[in-house]
């Protein structure tokens, strides 16, 4: 097995003795006091994540816009600069080689961060992609850390700690500031359905701030709460909800995918899947307590399997048990009844909308 | 570090029992609850279901994974704790006092092959 790497706050975490776990190749927290605990400051209050392990490839050039728009699913040239869009890039079977967030800084230069468990498939593939088209293509990896900061507190958070305003940063969008000698990036973006920023920044930068912001009393949040955050807001996890085996329009995900706009990786191949869908992603609601987990088999009324659990939990913001599933599409109406196997017993479940918990986006 | 009660039997799969007139007492320790974190459902067997020493009686399961119980005992379920039903957050604040499942009808001869609260600490901690 490959050495697992480390992010710049790989000691902060130790030191706070945080319960370690490899997640996408590299040793990450997932918890630090306690899930509970975490998810909920992030409801309430305020949460800061270390997302080091994420990666960051710039694209630059003339070119730079059309061949974005050529392996990307939404469209990058409807937007302004200093704004992000979320999509994914498709296999030309349409399975989902990775979801990413695109930061348009111009037209000739466009920042993609992209999962940790897909950094090297994904710059092999934006590498081939390139064979037609002459853009730069550097991999910031290992440059950028990144922290999450997110809940309703974190626009006062930031602006206090870091004296930054933030009352006029729009949803999905992005500024570079100058702070401490260096260029950073704040977005107004995050992955728990939350009001919330991401910041990227060199090592240093990333360091001073984690330890300006727990100094301030901010709780580490692990990624033990960031997966059940994401979950009940009904965001996608790559691996979990899309994959090379499930395309964005299974997920639910079609409205990032433009196939009103020119030609991109995947165009033809989810035209046609719209018209022949076969599986969806559904919410499922547990009818009495238990917890399903991923992998767990879904099974209709005659005892036949007919999907399976993607992510499941006793959601901790409201006690119900409830998942994400992948299922045949003629299960996939609200309110059908199907069943979760749970250590050999079925437990009857309603498919439901898959936002388990209201958003709450300041946009 | 976990702590350890004297007295108690212990299994490698991190449950503790104690036996008094025929009757096991069953729970899990200190250190698997320190494992698992916030407990957030126990899945317990029906009164009477009859379970062999060893086998799976249900799960403890915290917020990002399920841990099959296995019984440390053979024996017929007697009692199941049902204050862990409404607050299984117990298991983390007292693993000992709260206990899970009663067992009568159980052979003192079962605590062979497990682990006293010495050889138990001595192992995992």
């Amino acid at each position: 097995m490959e050495e697992l790497k480390k992010t710049c706050l790989y000691e902060k975490h130790i030191a706070l003795n945080a319960k370690m776990s490899p997640f996408g190749g590299f040793d990450m927290p997932i918890q630090y006091s306690s899930i509970t605990n975490e998810h909920n400051a992030v409801r309430n209050n305020v949460g800061m994540f270390d997302v080091s392990h994420m990666g960051q490839v710039i694209v630059t050039g003339e070119q730079a816009e059309e061949f974005v728009n050529y392996l990307f699913t939404n469209d990058v040239s409807t937007i302004a600069n200093g704004k992000t869009i979320y999509g994914m890039m498709l296999q030309p079977n349409g399975g989902v080689v990775d979801d990413l967030l695109v930061y348009k800084q111009d037209q000739n230069k466009y920042l993609l961060v992209i999962n940790a468990s897909n950094i090297d498939k994904d710059l092999n593939w934006i590498m081939l992609q390139n064979k037609n088209f002459k853009v730069g293509i550097e991999n910031m990896s290992d440059y950028f850390g990144e922290l999450a900061i997110q809940g309703p507190k974190s626009e006062e958070t930031i602006q206090k700690l870091m004296e930054i305003q933030l009352s006029d940063l729009e949803f999905y969008s992005f500024k570079e500031v100058s702070y401490r000698g260096e260029n950073i990036i704040i977005s107004r973006t995050g992955y728990t359905g939350e009001d919330g920023f991401e910041i990227y920044g060199s090592h240093a930068f990333i360091q001073y701030t984690w330890d300006l912001f727990i100094k301030a009393g901010v709780t580490p949040c692990g990624l033990g709460c960031r997966d059940t955050l994401r979950f009940e807001a009904g965001l996608p996890l790559y691996g979990h909800e899309l994959s090379e085996e499930i395309n964005p329009i299974m997920a639910g995900l079609g409205i990032f995918v433009k196939l009103d706009k020119k030609d991109f990786v995947g165009k033809e191949a989810i035209q046609h899947y719209k018209e022949n869908p076969t599986k969806k992603i559904i919410g499922l609601e547990l009818v009495e307590k238990s917890v399903p987990r991923a992998g767990y088999p879904i099974i209709d009324e005659n005892n036949k399997q007919v999907g399976t659990v993607t992510t499941g939990y006793l959601s901790p913001s409201t006690g119900i048990p409830v998942c994400m599933a992948l299922v045949d599409i003629e299960h996939s109406t609200l309110g059908s009844r199907l069943f979760v196997k749970i250590r050999n017993k079925d437990f009857e479940a309603i498919v439901i909308n898959k936002q388990f918990y209201r958003k709450n986006y300041k946009k | 570090m976990a702590n350890v009660i004297e007295g108690l039997f212990y299994s490698e799969s991190h449950e503790w029992v104690k036996i008094e007139n025929g009757i096991a007492t069953i729970g899990i320790s200190d250190f698997a609850q320190k494992e698992l974190g916030d407990i957030v459902y126990v899945d317990m067997p029906s009164v009477g279901d009859s379970i062999t020493k060893g086998s799976e009686f249900g799960a403890v399961e915290s917020v990002k994974a399920a841990s099959d119980l296995y019984s440390p005992v053979s024996g017929t379920v007697l009692q199941t704790n049902q204050d862990l039903a409404d607050s299984p957050e117990l298991l983390n604040q007292d693993p000992y006092t709260n206990w899970i499942i009663k067992l009568e009808n159980v052979d003192n001869a079962d605590l062979a092959g497990l682990m006293d609260a010495d050889t138990y600490q001595n192992k995992f901690n």
